[in-house]
């Protein structure tokens, strides 16, 4: 399938061009009467691959289809074969690169875009989802007026109106209210309507933003720059309560870089070393070489400490000696979560490791009008209450849901005379707008979008948008009075490229030289204004990594996706020390009162090991009461908790228990290895002295023959080095794999469906443990037990070595997952999968059977991604290349630690890892002869500091 | 005390017990026979199509290759419906009026595609591509049967799993050089066997019975 | 000299029996006697259960088996349980039945009908369970051999297409050796039946019994057979069942013991229910001549040496598994007395270790109550053990990370009392419309008493 991979040349023919319009009006359900009647709807299953449940149903006639051709076929389009666009992702502005896939107009699955700065090929678990964001039935699904259906032009009418009123007063009371924007398009746009409209005022606001980092290099410089990290230049790395790997535009890039540098080899043992500082458990701190747990107001003080203060913490000596002793090829890194002040002390301290130009560098700013979002805020909720604005647009977003608690945005905005919401969905906001104006989703609109080091990328449109949305650029054209501009022309009119150039920025994903220019900086004084630092216990706020900032709340494979560290689904809650919890005899779920600043909220808790005892973090994102089906109702809200001053940790908090319990949906119910090898862990030292100490190939002795894999032999290498626990390779899965979501009671039963979960165990002291992952998808054993087992041969062994899982004629005795030691079948005990949303059937990808009741199923290694690509090398007659099969789960991993080959073949990089000293095999003491192994951890800890 | 059965009984009831065993027998050879039948499967039954498109002018009469009509099938697995501008390609010069091709010009008027039955069916479980097939010397009839013999399209086998499976063990019975895969009037010759094993060496033919062949 | 009864053991009949009076005795149960109001009651207690069975099963097909308390890990629950636990308790009528016939035991007599009964009914119970449990029902014919359009055949090598056929094999003989028993016994209820459509019923299932001496004597050889066929099989299916576990490498099932000590286990809950059975109904029906205190006493001594069996096997397990020195097995143990199902593991111990052992004197083997409360307990014991065994063992297997407990839910309950509703209402059934003690072996019996008092002169000196 890859070689026969063919990228998207340009693609306003098609999604403008009439056939196409026609045959998307026929395709598609939302918007197609043909939807209506019974043939079509079968002959759409059929072309979902969905499972009707026809096995069993023998004895019957076989089923009459139709079979529904195109009237002109669009000539790009070969049913049955998938076409590649290249198109990117914005996220709190910044762009990801995504190559996405598309069968027969419809796009299913989401890659990384290797061309991308930003991505490598590789994503996140949010971009994952977003393509179930797309499928969204909850979406907004048309223009409302006051809750009431209505439709554009009666919209665009009441809009002309309020224009005109404004074009009196020179646009003095309008106010527009966008997040954080780096595309192009878009702010050319605002800046036009700027213009035309000189005391209009446009506002910027995210609830995650990059206050901070701005004023930080404002404080330091004068001027605001766009730090970059060249983490792949550095040898020692210092995290200041930084999770660098996870979070900021730059995380998946930075994950890569990072994890090139540790990949440990026969011969090959230079790695980096990452000392990890942190006031809450992340997972840069998991996989850092050394991990200190400080207060989030005493990172101030230790950077003080390290730039020439006297240590008064023993580590401080250490670190600081390992960042001397690698002037240049050292980078400091503060957490975006850290005051300015902390900012621009690290900027001076990277200046003095002399790491500037090596491995930070400064660019000018990505973002089009850089703007101190929380300030920018205030100041539009002032004008507000004083009844200054008449005319508020609010383009996404929904800051009446997560504007700090202090900002009264909600209530002030009701003083506004017209305010129009454009989003996906009916959310918080829109419910207190006159109007809400349906958005389209990033898949379904031509726009533009910046990564964080400046590169942009051009996204197009997957698929003609579901619902009668609105892209922001057309809207904007709208009050422009240029309504019925179509997207494609406002972007191309942007990039002033001639048609070769455009189409080759379409294929690329990339537009050539766009890289932010460089800047070169002089560090200025500035008088550090200490920030104060608080007593009591702390209460820290994240983004959630599923809900982001709540955005992502209605995406059901968000919600059921284990959250790295805790393992937690469907809920977020209130993270407390296991001291703590003893202190109060509180468990798991139950529901604590959390007092701050006059606010309080009840949450329930969850113990986390790691967590510090005068700290209690709470995750951003939840609470949402206007979502949709799925987000409505989960977790709580703690943007109540979040007040502008201290918008990520503050002091004070006091918690109190209730009595009261809630039930939390977790996957993984014991968190150590009960002294069981089963993530196996060595200093660099160590594997220099022994390299072999992980290894455990045990050759037990048969009285058969064994069976010789003389084709292929696949076979797949997860490297624990490398493995951060992000996580993306689930939701990459569950997308690939059309992996059914179960919702938050039967996860608590223990029947969540995922093939490839991340199992993360501690050990050592719970105050500070070390934290392992361990990716655990089908082992494909050699000697399957769930083979020997199965009464019908529903699970069997093929020709190179797979452990087959046949759907249709398996009856669902469950005895193969009782006999699986690594436990990693699933079974669908109810209906799980979605046979009846139409719009949910879009996204399923047709080369998959979709299960239904009463079947077991199981990591295939993506067979269907095998097969196509063996098919593909028959057909030109050659064997299939190493690295042309990609399972979805290795294709989305941001640190490539999971790679899938052809063992028999000499020169594929899984059998090079497997020959690796450090190579070993999950509990193979059993016998099973699994084909995943694993590369054993290697830590990089500093000699000085052995404890 | 009289007598509660007359004597007949007792034949009665040793045949009713021998007859039994022999009657269930039968009955499960009857459920067998009718699970097989082209009643249930639809073989060998001509299906009414809104257009009575007919496969024997098109191919044996005017000799159209099969590929001009399903332009995937050497590079897909669907070998591809023809859409209707296919049909109009030559109706718009020839029978441009004949009533039976009416449908056909309201659906290129209108836009509204022509909705043929289909004939040879598989279900979703299972994952059928054709260019794969077509490559490795498959011909179309092999599995089609004489569709240059059909007025209206009738499935030309059981198409049973069973049937799938005994080709795919041996598939050197059935193969044929690539260069007659599209030729319908193709008869195997007496030697197929050795013939077909020559075939399987040339163009590298595995017999897949690997369950993953076809379900996913 | 012939030998005489020991002085200590009771009679299996109680005096002054003869033909006439056993026959009368029996079949009057059936026919004459009125239905005591106590059937009335039970009956339609056990009728509500098994309607409960009934809409258990309905909703079960309905959602699927997600109504269960099922999970991965534990994948198998309730339905395996029972299923074990039902199998077992068949294992007792085939044993005292066929086994006993074999081995001449004369007092097995008076209980093997409905002992025989009780096992028929408890397969039935049983057999519902593997086909209950399977996720997609309406496909379970993929589990038998037959001619089908795909070229497929069952997996040989697993222990689950063993259990079919071993399961099927023994409903078959168990019911063919029940009926063969009956037949001379229907042959009189005809005779007796006073109502038409009564002696017509009879009359057909006797299949023209006449009494004949050619009758008497292939009826003796057909019986001979069939109890030669029944008796392995009392060994062989409860082995096959425990395969299903020993088969597998899960810690707590993987182990050789399994097969005696399933087999053990068997007789041991069999032989329970025949007490929890016998004991009420003997008093009901006014049967303590010919159920009597001897029938009791040896169950009771069958109760306390296959506990002891039973005893064995559990100590087995946890000594195999400290010495294999495998750090699973060690776990799973120590989780098994410990971890969270510990209190199963020691109401197990007090069930089926302790209890029995008030067997070892006489007075409570006498003793009506403690025997009825022992037997009780048993049962229970054995159901409990199976859950030790299925569910203790799955819940925490080789990765912690995917360890799990399992609550079994409304519809498990629904299922496993309605089951039970199933097999009393049979049970009821049966005993209202069948001589539920063998009438001619009891005339056997009978006959050799009047020879034995015969033989031995009034007073006789010797």
């Amino acid at each position: 399938m890859n070689s026969g991979k063919q990228y998207w040349r340009s693609l306003e023919e098609r999604a403008q061009s009439k056939e196409f319009q026609e045959w998307v009006h026929r395709e598609f359900p939302v918007d197609a009467s043909i939807w209506e009647d019974e043939v079509s709807r079968r002959q759409f299953l059929k072309m979902m691959g969905a499972s009707l449940a026809l096995a069993g149903l023998t004895a019957c006639q076989m089923p009459q289809e139709k079979i529904v051709p195109y009237v002109k076929q669009p000539e790009e389009i070969i049913p049955g074969k998938p076409l590649f666009f290249a198109t990117a992702m914005p996220l709190s502005g910044y762009a990801m690169g995504l190559l996405v896939w598309s069968y027969e107009g419809r796009p299913t699955k989401i890659e990384g875009n290797p061309e991308h700065p930003a991505s490598l090929g590789a994503t996140d678990a949010l971009a994952q989802g977003s393509v179930l964001q797309l499928y969204d039935p909850d979406r907004a699904q048309a223009v409302t007026e006051a809750g009431e259906i209505s439709d554009w032009p009666s919209f665009f009418n009441d809009l002309d109106a309020a224009m005109a009123d404004q074009r009196i007063k020179n646009g003095a009371g309008l106010r527009i209210l966008t997040g954080t924007v780096t595309s192009p398009t878009l702010s050319r746009q605002i800046e036009a309507i700027l213009r035309k409209f000189p005391a209009a005022r446009w506002h910027q606001y995210e609830p995650v933003n990059r206050d901070n980092i701005r004023a930080g290099s404002q404080m330091a410089f004068g001027e605001i720059v766009e730090p970059v990290y060249r983490v792949d230049k550095a040898d020692v790395i210092l995290s200041l309560d930084a999770d660098f790997l996870m979070e900021g535009p730059g995380r998946i890039r930075y994950a890569r870089d990072f994890a090139n540098r540790r990949r440990v080899r026969n011969g090959q043992t230079a790695m980096n070393r990452l000392y990890a500082v942190e006031s809450t458990p992340t997972n840069t701190g998991a996989v850092a070489d050394h991990r200190f747990s400080v207060r989030a107001d005493e990172i101030e003080g230790i950077v003080h400490e390290l730039s020439g203060g006297s240590p008064t913490r023993s580590w401080v000596g250490p670190v600081l000696r390992d960042l001397e002793a690698h002037r240049g090829s050292s980078l400091v890194v503060p957490g975006d979560q850290q005051p300015p002040v902390v900012h621009a002390l690290v900027h001076a301290l990277n200046h003095a490791l002399g790491n500037v130009g090596h491995t930070i560098i400064y660019n000018q700013p990505v973002e089009a009008r850089p703007t101190d979002q929380t300030e920018s805020l205030r100041e539009l909720v002032n004008e507000m209450r004083g009844s200054k604005v008449d005319l508020l647009v609010i383009l996404g977003g929904n800051p009446a849901y997560d504007a700090p608690a202090d900002i009264p945005f909600a209530e002030a905005m009701t003083k506004v005379n017209l305010r129009i919401h454009l989003g996906l969905y009916q959310d918080e906001t829109s419910w207190l707008c006159h109007w809400h104006a349906p958005e389209t989703h990033f898949l379904e609109t031509w726009s533009d979008a910046r990564a964080f080091d400046g590169t942009a990328t051009i996204m197009q449109p997957l698929i003609a948008p579901l619902y009668e949305g609105k892209s922001v650029h057309e809207f904007l054209a709208a009050m422009l009075d240029q309504p019925g501009r179509k997207s494609h022309d406002i972007v191309r009119e942007t990039w002033k490229l001639d048609d070769n150039r455009w189409h080759a920025a379409l294929h690329d994903g990339v537009v050539p030289d766009t890289k932010s220019r460089q800047k070169n900086v002089t560090l200025r004084k500035f008088s550090a204004p200490s920030s104060p630092s608080h007593s009591g216990t702390e209460i820290i706020f994240r983004h959630d990594p599923g809900t982001y900032d709540g955005q992502f709340a209605n995406v059901g494979w968000l919600q059921e996706w284990p959250k790295p560290l805790t393992r937690l689904t469907w809920d977020n809650a209130a993270w407390i020390s296991p001291v703590t919890a003893h202190r109060m005899g509180v468990e798991n779920g139950d529901v604590v009162e959390l007092k701050y600043q006059g606010r309080s909220l009840e949450a329930p808790v969850w113990i986390v090991p790691g967590q510090r005892d005068d700290a209690v973090t709470v995750h951003l994102g939840y609470g949402r009461t206007k979502s949709g089906r799925v987000g409505t109702g989960a977790g709580f809200n703690a943007y109540t908790l979040r007040t502008a001053d201290a918008p990520w940790f503050g002091g004070g908090l006091e918690i109190r228990k209730t009595g009261k319990h809630y039930p939390l949906s977790t996957v993984q119910h014991h968190q150590n290895m009960e002294g069981r090898d089963l993530v196996r862990v060595a200093p660099i030292e160590e594997f220099i002295r022994n390299p072999s100490f992980a290894h455990n190939e045990v050759d037990q002795p048969s009285l058969y023959p064994g069976y010789a894999y003389t084709d292929y032999k696949w076979g797949m290498s997860i490297d624990l080095t490398a493995c951060i626990g992000c996580g993306a390779c689930v939701v990459a899965c569950q997308a690939e794999n059309n992996i059914a979501v179960v919702g938050k009671e039967q996860v608590a039963k223990g029947r969540h469906m995922h093939w490839i979960r991340i199992d993360r165990y501690y050990e050592g002291s719970l105050e500070s443990p070390d934290t392992f992952f361990e990716p655990v998808p089908c082992m494909h054993c050699e000697n399957a037990p769930c083979e020997l087992v199965c009464p019908v041969g529903a699970t069997v062994h093929t020709d190179d070595g797979l452990n087959a899982m046949i759907y249709n004629r398996c009856i669902g005795t469950r005895y193969c997952s009782n006999n699986c030691p690594y436990k990693v079948r699933r079974f669908n005990f109810l209906q799980f999968s979605d046979i009846k949303t139409p719009s949910r059937k879009l996204q399923y990808n047709p080369n998959v059977t979709v299960r239904n009741r009463g079947v077991m199923e199981k990591c295939t290694y993506c067979i269907q991604r095998i097969e196509s690509a063996k098919i593909t090398a028959e057909l030109q007659d050659r064997r299939v290349h190493d690295g042309e099969i990609v399972p979805a789960c290795a294709q989305a991993c941001p640190t490539r630690a999971i790679v899938f080959g052809d063992i028999n073949d000499k020169a594929s990089e899984v059998r090079q890892l497997k020959a690796q000293p450090h190579d070993y095999g999950l509990l193979v003491e059993l016998n099973t002869r699994p084909r995943t192994t694993y590369l054993a951890r290697i830590r990089n800890p500093n000699p000085e500091m052995k404890t | 005390m009289a007598q509660i059965f007359h004597p007949s009984t007792n034949t009665i009831s040793r045949v009713s017990l021998f007859g039994a065993l022999f009657f269930l027998a039968f009955l499960a050879w009857v459920v067998g026979a009718v699970y097989r039948s082209p009643y249930v499967t639809r073989q060998y039954a001509p299906i009414e199509q809104p257009v009575p498109f007919s496969h024997k002018h098109h191919v044996t009469d005017d000799g159209i290759d099969c590929r001009y009509c399903h332009t995937s099938v050497e590079t897909s697995s669907f070998a591809g419906i023809p859409p209707t501008k296919t049909c109009m390609n030559c109706h718009s010069i020839i029978w441009r009026d004949a009533p039976i091709l009416q449908p056909v010009r309201d659906s290129y008027r209108t836009g509204e595609p022509i909705k043929w039955e289909r004939v040879d069916f598989v279900p979703e479980f299972v994952f059928f591509n054709h260019s794969i097939h077509i490559h490795k010397g498959v011909g179309c009839t092999t599995c089609h049967g004489p569709v240059g013999d059909m007025p209206l399209t009738w499935q030309a086998t059981s198409m049973h799993m069973r049937w799938c499976v005994d080709c795919h063990r041996q598939p050197a019975e059935q193969l044929r050089p690539r260069s007659e895969v599209f030729n319908v009037n193709w008869q195997p010759p007496p030697n197929q066997a050795e013939w077909g094993e020559q075939l399987m060496k040339d163009y590298n033919v595995k017999s897949l019975i690997d369950c993953y062949t076809c379900h996913r | 000299m012939p030998s005489m009864p020991p002085p200590a053991e009771e009679p299996v009949v109680g005096p002054g029996y003869t033909y006439a009076s056993v026959t009368e005795k029996i079949s009057a149960i059936v026919l004459t006697r009125r239905t005591p109001r106590f059937w009335w009651a039970a009956f339609s207690t056990a009728f509500l259960f098994f309607l409960l069975l009934q809409v258990a099963i309905g909703y079960l097909f309905y959602k699927g088996v997600g109504i269960w308390g099922i999970n991965i890990p534990v994948a198998w629950g309730f339905a395996i349980v029972n299923f074990v636990w039902w199998i077992g308790i068949g294992h007792a009528g085939t044993l005292i039945s066929a086994f006993l016939l074999l081995m001449r035991q004369e007092w097995r007599t008076s209980i093997n009908r409905f002992a025989e009964a009780m096992t028929l009914f408890a397969v039935a119970c049983a057999g519902l369970f593997p086909l209950l449990h399977l996720g997609r029902p309406w496909v379970f014919y993929f589990l038998l051999p037959y001619p089908d359009t795909m070229r497929l055949w069952p997996q040989w090598r697993s222990p689950l297409v063993w259990d079919v056929f071993a399961v099927s094999t023994y409903a078959t003989v168990s019911f063919l050796f029940w009926y063969v028993g009956l037949i001379p016994d229907l042959g009189s209820m005809r005779d007796r039946a006073r109502n038409r459509f009564a002696r017509a019923l009879y009359g057909m299932l006797a299949m023209g019994w006449r009494g004949a001496a050619r009758h008497w004597h292939r009826h003796q050889i057909a019986y001979l057979l069939l109890a030669g066929l029944a008796t392995p099989l009392v060994v062989s299916v409860h082995s096959v069942v425990s395969f299903d576990f020993t088969i597998a490498i899960v810690p707590g099932w993987h182990s050789t013991i399994f097969p005696p000590y399933f087999v053990a286990g068997a007789i041991f809950s069999g032989f329970a229910m025949v007490l929890s059975l016998a004991i009420p109904i003997r008093k009901i029906y006014h049967l303590e001549d010919l159920i009597t205190m001897r029938h009791l006493d040896n169950s009771a001594k069958i109760l306390l040496a296959t506990g002891l069996m039973v005893s064995y096997g559990y100590l087995m397990e946890i000594f195999t598994s400290w010495y294999s020195g495998n750090t699973f097995e060690q776990y799973m143990s120590h989780n098994r007395m410990f971890g969270p199902y510990a209190p199963v593991f020691w109401s197990v111990i007090f069930c089926n270790v302790l209890s029995p052992q008030v067997f070892w004197f006489k007075k409570m083997r006498q003793n009506i109550a403690v025997l009825f409360i022992v037997s009780i307990i048993v049962n229970l014991g054995m159901w409990l053990e199976r859950f030790m065994i299925v569910v203790g063992s799955l819940h925490r297997d080789f990765l912690p990370s995917a360890w799990h407990m399992y609550y079994p839910t409304f519809w498990d309950l629904a299922t496993l009392f309605g089951s039970v509703g199933l097999f009393v209402t049979l049970m009821f059934l049966f005993i209202r419309v069948l001589p539920m003690i063998s009438i001619s072996e009891m005339r056997e019996l009978v006959g050799e008493k009047e020879e034995e008092a015969a033989e031995t002169p009034a007073g006789g000196v010797s």
